[in-house]
């Protein structure tokens, strides 16, 4: 055996830190500056059209969570849900904005469902089995599709048209700049909900102490059902909104839902803002190793962070550390 | 002891319950396709083109007086669950030929079990090593990733386009088709200074795209992969205000690639099979009447644009079949030589003359080089620029 | 001078009793086949209960969780694969190393890791799955890409081990031999200290197991179940491809140790069984395939959550390994 292969991957680790080096010292070359700053602002507006997308899914995960201790896999499939049905309804004639309000709706109904008949009957189960039936739930979900839409992927068009924004020699396209819009408004919408009405004080009431809640009359079935139903149809909005950049098809959920749980992590779950701080952030690192490392490795990134922050930091970066008691 | 009773007898009826169908007087011919999964978009149109064109076939009387039983199986892109299958359709179904093999894993792993079985084997997978070297009992209808960029480079070299960059996705497709064009690249006289790589489920390109702006001395772009990826790095080519040309390749496949990368794709060059072009073809073209008439059956079974891929599957197909007509039966072996006989037969994907050392039968004229005007393909002839 | 009823029941409780009746039918079965496509089928499931079986002693004995346990899979199929091709070096070898390799990569790995909880503990083993599946699909100048490389036949001393009906009773074999290292495992120290850690780890620690110590050994053993079922998978098809470790295969290999029964020898068999069996046995339905398969693992964890064998056992009235 020889020491090449041993050898080769130093040598490329050291070619891309050097790379790196380059490029961050590129930027102080006053010459080359503009080309290096335009890379660095593409490589910005890219990582946060990502991150949008998966600030909205770790929006949706985050809620459910908090509600319920349940860490729902079948995200991403809302996300897939929302899309392809407004796409599938658009084909058959009805209008944008009704095809788009009809998909959230039926999103909203999956979502519901998925709580009465999965996860309700199963209250009781440890996480692991939790688990287990959400990911049942995403195949389910992903199966059903499979066969009642086709297995190709399709569009929607841009709420704004599809001229970019020319910014310093990178641009980014106005859809980009909606999703990043509508994921902060709907962060804000939900914590508005949270902190100032009735239902909201529930929530958070039954994600403190499921039975002290049933206590005082919270009737906690009804509250986190309702937590699924506006994760779904967060997720369902943002599939709506997202389909004009990323397409869809049938099976885009499984790969978001992952994505959208490093976003979780790294931000700290049960956080709603360290939910979008997350998404955010990961849809940056992955444009960044795309840009100044490697375009192959770029999926690596999201499950590097996970490793990453769960072995250094499991709270993440905006949660708290949790005390466990014995 | 009840219990283990129960369960040995449970596991014996499920065994059992997997046996075949009854022996009839229909030749059986197989087909193992990825019609879901991650090559769904390849496997389904491959499937639904063989269903209707047996069920054609049969309600015509068959072939030499016999009924086709086409006996489909879903790998699901796996290739163990292919090669399953293959040793199923081999050992249960007693097969006659097969037709199948969507992506290059799925063929690869089921090459052997053909092969020791010897049974005609017809792929329809890209990667040249499907028939190089060449197996004796398996031919392929596609044609091959080096092909395509062959075909890439020759226009360009005739535009005086020298110095290009790659862009090419991590899937199957994509790296097949990058060796390819990193190993054709010199002797074309094409130089690759800069490439660049994505995630087939990626949905955003510019990071790549940017880099290659900057790369100086870049005269036009060639992206390699397929499904939803090149629709994305036809957008964001735009997007970027990249001037110079963008060429995709074969795996664009459908004109729903247009529809999806929308105006951005106006002056992309691909080489794609004549089925494409269908109606736009001169009267005068041999394959004109094979691929209008095969996109006209295909689109009004299926309400789907018309696929390269399904055309693939529609040649294997009528391959097998034309040589069970001149073989006068549907032996294995006599089919095998028959095939391997093929000459000027036409299909969707080209001309089609195979040889013993040739079990593709395509040479590059079988690709056409195309441009996208104004949300429809027109032809490039070999001759202009 | 024990009368026959009671020598029975003694036997009945020897750990290795649940193994005789599978060992019978292992035996009867070849008979009932009339091709060698069952063949195939049977060595499948013989490959996916020896990765089950190990997955649950993860699971089932000691309560961790796993969602990359394809990735160690995958480890022990390129390795067979690798091995004899870019190293030079022979199958038997290279199936050995391919173990040890795994062996070594869940100790490094499994030391973070295994301090983690719940759904911490799963996404973590997730996270590494696919990192492996990644790195199998992206250096394509060892592994052969996303495409994948053929593997080199077995040739122990001029005999190619190449026809199915041998890799049946290789597998066999390899499968009993499994389950008795298995068995013997359990109702050792070790096993004991298992379940113990299993019902509470703070009780354990109380009582002075080193609980760090002995997850650590579970997951290597399990990664080394499933290197060598890999392994197995690779020599069986004569090729490898990234999809070995994938994400997917992870879920198939949780859903054989959920639904045959955690904590169940037999269960590993009968839930391997099933998801081998089943896309077989239904191939008309295959377009719902996966739509079947999210909703059995649902509804098992719902309504079934002990798994088949142990809720089979239970209603028919008695205790089961």
């Amino acid at each position: 055996m020889d020491y090449d292969s041993g050898f080769r991957l130093v040598n490329s680790l050291v070619s891309s830190s050097n790379g790196l080096a380059h490029q961050v010292g590129v930027l102080f070359d006053r010459r080359r500056a503009p080309a290096a700053m335009a890379e660095f602002l593409q490589f910005t507006f890219s990582g946060l059209t990502v991150g949008a997308v998966y600030a909205l899914v770790a929006v949706g995960f985050t809620l459910i969570y908090n509600a319920s201790d349940v860490v729902n896999f079948a995200q991403g499939e809302f996300v897939m849900l929302g899309g392809m049905v407004t796409v599938f309804l658009g084909y058959a004639g009805v209008p944008m904005p009704l095809a788009a309000a009809i998909a959230v709706l039926i999103t909203t109904a999956v979502g519901l469902a998925l709580y009465r008949l999965g996860i309700a009957p199963a209250h009781d189960a440890s996480t692991v089995t939790m688990i287990i039936i959400t990911i049942g739930a995403s195949i389910f979900l992903r199966g059903v599709a499979e066969i009642i839409f086709d297995k190709r992927f399709h569009s929607l068009p841009a709420l704004f048209g599809s001229d970019p924004i020319r910014v310093g020699g990178a641009s980014i396209l106005p859809q980009s700049v909606v999703v990043l819009a509508s994921a902060l408004l709907i962060v804000c919408l939900l914590c508005a909900f949270i902190d100032r009405t009735l239902y909201g004080k529930a929530v958070i009431a039954t994600s403190a102490n499921r039975m002290a809640a049933t206590l005082v009359g919270i009737n906690t079935r009804t509250i986190v059902g309702a937590c699924f139903a506006i994760s779904a149809a967060i997720g369902a909005v943002a599939g709506v909104l997202v389909t004009p950049i990323t397409l869809t098809s049938y099976n885009v959920g499984t790969l978001l839902a992952l994505k959208g749980f490093a976003a979780v992590m790294l931000g700290g779950i049960g956080n709603a803002m360290g939910a979008v701080v997350g998404g955010v952030l990961l849809g940056l690192f992955e444009a960044f190793a795309a840009g100044y490392l490697s375009a192959s490795y770029k999926d690596a990134v999201a499950f590097v962070v996970i490793l990453a922050v769960l072995f250094a930091m499991p709270q993440g970066l905006v949660g708290k550390t949790t005390v466990e008691r014995v | 002891m009840l219990k283990k009773i129960t369960i040995a007898a449970g596991l014996i009826g499920l065994a059992t319950s997997v046996t075949g169908g009854s022996a009839t007087a229909q030749v059986k011919v197989g087909a193992v396709l990825s019609a879901s999964g991650p090559a769904s978009f390849l496997g389904d149109p491959e499937r639904k083109t063989l269903d209707m064109y047996v069920e054609d076939i049969n309600s015509k009387g068959g072939i030499n007086g016999q009924k086709l039983q086409l006996v489909v199986y879903d790998d699901g892109g796996d290739a163990n669950a292919a090669r399953t299958f293959a040793t199923r359709l081999v050992e249960e179904d007693k097969i006659a030929a097969m037709v199948g093999g969507t992506t290059t894993g799925t063929t690869l792993a089921m090459i052997p079990v053909f092969e020791d079985a010897q049974i005609p084997f017809i792929s329809l997978a890209g990667a040249v090593q499907i028939i190089e070297p060449v197996h004796k009992w398996v031919f392929k209808t596609p044609h091959t990733d080096r092909m395509a960029c062959e075909k890439v480079f020759d226009d360009l070299k005739r535009r005086k386009l020298t110095t290009v960059a790659l862009i090419s996705g991590t899937d199957a497709f994509g790296k097949s088709m990058r060796d390819q064009c990193l190993a054709v690249a010199p002797k074309a006289g094409i130089t690759i200074a800069h490439e660049e790589t994505y995630g087939p489920a990626d949905s955003d390109m510019t990071p790549q795209l940017i880099k290659i702006k900057a790369t100086p001395g870049i005269q036009a772009v060639v992206c390699a992969g397929f499904g939803q990826g090149p629709a994305i790095v036809t957008r964001n080519y735009r997007q970027l205000g990249i001037e110079y040309p963008l060429y995709q390749s074969h795996g664009v496949a459908s004109k729903q690639f247009i529809s999806l990368a929308g105006a951005a794709a106006n002056g992309v060059r691909l080489p794609a099979a004549a089925l494409l072009l269908a109606n736009k073809l001169p009267d005068s073209d041999r394959q004109k009447s094979v691929v209008v008439g095969y996109q006209n059956t295909f689109e009004n079974k299926t309400g789907q644009p018309v696929s390269t891929f399904g055309g693939h599957a529609y040649d294997g197909l009528m391959i097998l079949v034309d040589a069970a007509k001149r073989a006068g039966s549907f032996d294995s072996g006599k089919l095998r030589d028959e095939i391997e006989r093929t000459k000027g037969y036409v299909g969707t994907g080209g001309v089609v003359t195979m040889s013993p050392s040739d079990h593709l039968g395509l040479d590059l004229s079988a690709f056409r080089l195309l441009e996208i005007k104004d949300g429809d393909w027109i032809m490039i002839p070999d001759s202009a620029s | 001078m024990l009368a026959e009823a009671d020598r029975f029941r003694l036997l009945q409780h020897h750990r290795l009793f649940p193994l005789i009746p599978l060992a019978v039918i292992i035996v009867v079965l070849p008979l009932l086949f009339p091709s060698a496509y069952y063949y195939r089928v049977a060595a499948l499931v013989f490959i996916f209960a020896i990765a089950a079986l190990g997955l649950n002693l993860l699971m089932g004995f000691a309560g961790q969780v796993s969602l990359g346990h394809a990735g160690f899979m995958g480890v022990g199929a390129y390795a067979v694969a690798i091995g004899p091709s870019r190293l030079g070096i022979a199958p038997l070898l290279a199936f050995a190393l391919g173990a040890a390799c795994s062996a070594v990569l869940a100790f490094v790995v499994g030391r973070p890791i295994l301090r983690l909880k719940g759904h911490y503990l799963a996404v973590a083993t997730l996270g590494f799955g696919v990192l492996l599946t990644i790195v199998f699909t992206n250096e394509a100048k060892w592994t052969g890409g996303p495409d994948g490389m053929p593997v080199q036949q077995i040739i122990i001393i001029n005999w190619t081990v190449h026809r199915i009906g041998t890799w049946y009773w290789i597998l066999a074999a390899s499968f009993l031999l499994s389950a008795v290292i298995a068995l013997n495992l359990i109702d050792s120290p070790t096993g004991r200290a298992l379940r113990a850690i299993h019902d509470s780890e703070r009780a354990a620690r109380v009582l002075g197991i080193e609980v760090a110590q002995k997850k650590l050994a579970v997951f290597v053993i399990s990664a080394v179940y499933a290197s060598v079922a890999g392994s197995f998978f690779a020599l069986i098809n004569g090729y490898v491809t990234p999809d070995a470790s994938s994400f997917l295969r992870s879920i198939e290999l949780v859903a054989m140790v959920v639904l045959g029964g955690m904590g169940s020898i037999v269960g590993s068999v009968v839930g391997s069984a099933v998801l081998v069996i089943l896309p077989q046995a239904l191939t008309v339905f295959h377009e719902y395939e996966h739509a079947i398969l999210g909703l059995t693992l649902m509804a098992v964890m719902i309504f079934l959550r002990r798994g088949i064998v142990p809720s089979l056992s239970a209603a028919l009235g008695g205790t089961y390994k």
